[in-house]
């Protein structure tokens, strides 16, 4: 087989999938594992071409199950390692994620979001990929809205996969996913790629799960490497060693989740549109982004004042920003294209500081500007 | 006591094997007379008469009782969901191919709740050893009917005798395709040694099926005793080699099982797709 490039530096007219896929080469993807499901079969089919031409191993697994664990196997092996599914499929990686999330193995999950038992576009799963799994942990979760962001987001991903050593999620959609659109792929020097903390401890002095600091991400020695370590979904202790102590378990589930939210502010960034001087922001993630900047526009046209925060990272949740936007603003509006899920959360984040409503839509369908507009009559 | 005044003032001699063996991890967690800790024992033997070097290795573990064994072993484990034990070790092995990894499952953990995933590493030639511990039952959660329980045996979930048939695993890792297939039991120690280290050298999906005794659960509810002994004599009571079962009929077969090796060939290991673009293809099977 021939040699392929990984990096596919120039301009493009592509699939969102296959945007995905070239995201996750630039970023050193190396394994991947997934189960056919429509909208995100692309995926797996282009990783099948590139992925053996460049180095790596494709593996088309048995079902979901097959496929996350292969990935988190794969991951505590060295490799950076990817998984795609559409939402039923996910259901099942829920498993897999919990076991990543347990022995901190990093591993990147790109969700092509689809209703129950067809492919129509929705952002059903918002919540589901964050607090699917058991346990506690704090899942990170990126929300493209373009082709372009596709490949962004899906080199973020493997970045903060390796940096904080836990499962990334990028929540793609329909939308989105099956959209052509120009993708401009830089120079591989351009593009920042990261790579986990591999010890150079010797196994007598190596502690695996031993951070330095309550919100710490631990150094990686990687499998067959003579440090011995249990990989354990158990509640263990900083040599790995199942362990059933109170203050151990504790010191795990806080550290967890806190590698994260600690983070937050670096991890979960939003972007603004003329919100300076909005007295009314609408807020969105994903595809949904689209239609409210064409509504806004046409709202500033009339002379309305209105701004736009884009959600990059709906999880961690941006606290923050949404906190000091409620301050500054008089009304936020939730757009999503599901029954209101993520706009409780945002509510709840703006603790009355200002009005907030919600424009939801769940039909299958993305909401068209004109569709907002009429919505936003009752409540601008 | 008398054996321990006679020992008192000498220096006790170390099992040769210790070494192999996370001290730090003791007492271990099986109950007394449980089979496990004598599949553990067989295990290093295997490592340690072929030479293995276990820093090289990795040992791969759901959950159950069996799934407790590598925690023992101075290995790096996977340890901890139920039934995913060969896609960890899928990934672990197409990504690191010259790592050696092990599996360990219960008879539910391996083709109960993993039940598909055995039949497609099998398919594959997936190269890694599973070592079944068939114990009859869920013990970790209990003593539940699982796949391997005898028609009619009385379980925590089956009180008034199980309806179900039982698997034959081995039947089933043949007819998917494992390269390495044979069942032993823990009262013929020296086939087990013989199996478990012929598993550790084949190059592709090596299954070796360990009849073993859960005394705590299946002793006492389906056969009503919990004395390790009684479990063990049950056992040698069903097995039959497979020379002699070769010459029985079905009816006399009923209610046994045989033992034995059923399958030992070599075909091209499994690696993914990146085989297709690897020169070495198929280097590995003639090699062996
Ligand atoms: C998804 C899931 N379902 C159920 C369980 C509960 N569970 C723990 S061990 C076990 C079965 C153990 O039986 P087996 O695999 O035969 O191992 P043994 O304990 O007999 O060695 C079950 C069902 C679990 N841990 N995870
Ligand atoms: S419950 Fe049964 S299988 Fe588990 S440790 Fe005890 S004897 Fe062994």
């Amino acid at each position: 087989m021939k040699k392929e490039k990984r990096v596919l530096t120039g301009v493009h007219f592509m699939q969102g999938n296959y945007a995905a896929v070239e995201g996750a080469l630039a970023a050193g993807c190396d394994f991947f594992a997934g189960y056919p499901i429509t909208p995100a079969n692309e995926i797996s089919e282009r990783m099948s071409r590139r992925l053996p031409a460049v180095g790596g191993v494709f593996l088309q697994g048995e079902d979901e199950l097959c496929s996350i664990n292969a990935v988190a196997g794969a991951s505590l092996a060295g490799a950076k390692a990817m998984t795609a599914t559409a939402s039923a499929g996910y259901d099942y990686l829920q498993e897999g994620l919990e076991y990543g999330v347990a022995v901190e193995a990093p591993m990147v999950i790109v969700d092509v979001q689809r209703c129950r038992g067809e492919n129509f576009a929705t952002q059903a799963d918002i919540m589901q990929v964050h607090w699917g799994p058991a346990g506690d942990h704090e899942m990170i979760v990126l929300a493209p809205s373009s082709v372009q962001e596709l490949f962004d987001f899906t080199v973020r991903a493997f970045n903060l996969a390796e940096e904080y050593r836990t499962p990334v999620v990028v929540l793609s959609e329909t939308t989105i996913a099956l959209m052509r659109e120009r993708l401009v792929i830089p120079e591989p020097d351009a593009i920042p790629v990261m790579n986990r903390k591999w010890t150079d401890k010797t196994p007598e002095t190596y502690l695996p799960f031993k951070a330095d600091s309550p919100w710490g991400v631990p150094e990686f020695a990687g499998l067959g490497r003579g440090y011995h370590t249990i990989y354990s979904i158990n509640p263990h202790d900083e040599r790995g060693s199942i362990e059933w102590d109170p203050d151990a378990f504790e010191r795990l589930y806080t550290r967890i989740p806190l590698k994260v939210t600690k983070n937050r502010g670096k991890i979960s960034t939003v972007q603004h549109w003329r919100a300076d001087d909005a007295k009314a922001v609408l807020v969105a993630y994903g595809s949904e982004v689209r239609p409210c900047l064409d509504a806004m526009n046409t709202l500033r046209e009339q002379g309305k004042k209105v701004g736009v925060m884009k959600i990059d990272a709906p999880w961690p949740f941006p606290e923050e920003a949404v906190a000091d936007l409620s301050g500054r603003t008089d009304l936020v509006v939730t757009v999503e294209m599901n029954i209101g899920k993520y706009a409780g959360e945002i509510e709840r984040a703006c603790r009355g500081r200002c009005r907030t409503a919600r424009v939801t839509k769940n039909r299958g369908m993305i909401h068209s500007p004109e569709e907002i507009l009429e919505s936003l009559k009752e409540v601008l | 006591m008398a054996a321990e005044l006679k020992n008192a003032g000498t220096a006790l001699p170390v099992n040769p094997l210790r070494k192999y063996v996370r001290e730090d991890r003791m007492p271990h967690f099986f109950c007394p007379g449980c089979g496990c800790g004598q599949v553990l024992g067989s295990f290093l033997r295997g490592v340690d008469g072929l030479g293995l070097d276990l820093d090289r290795m990795v040992t791969v573990a759901g959950v159950g009782c069996t799934a407790r064994i590598p925690v023992y072993m101075k290995t790096d484990t996977l340890h901890g969901v139920h039934g995913r034990t060969l896609p960890w070790a899928m990934g672990i092995k197409l990504h690191s191919k010259e790592t050696k990894v092990v599996v360990f499952a219960g008879d539910g953990d391996a083709v109960s709740i993993g039940g598909n995933h055995f039949i497609h590493a099998a398919r594959r030639n997936l190269d890694v050893l599973m070592i079944v511990v068939n114990n009859f039952n869920f013990a970790m959660t209990g003593g539940q009917v699982a796949p391997m329980t005898p028609a009619g045996a009385v379980t925590m979930t089956t009180p008034w005798g199980s309806g179900e048939p039982p698997f034959d695993m081995c039947a089933l890792a043949q007819a998917a395709g494992a390269t390495y297939v044979a069942r032993t039991a823990t009262p013929d120690i020296g086939q087990m040694d013989r199996m478990i280290k012929k598993g550790l050298s084949h190059s592709g999906f090596g299954v070796v099926e360990v009849l073993s005794q859960c005394p705590t659960h299946f002793g006492r509810y389906a056969l009503g005793s919990g004395s390790p002994a009684k479990l063990l004599d049950w056992i040698r009571g069903i097995c039959v080699p497979k020379d002699l079962a070769d010459a029985m009929n079905p009816e006399e077969l009923k209610g046994k099982l045989v033992t034995g090796e059923f399958v030992d060939v070599v075909r091209p290991v499994f690696r993914g797709s990146s085989f297709v673009a690897d020169e070495s293809a198929g280097k590995d099977a003639e090699e062996a």
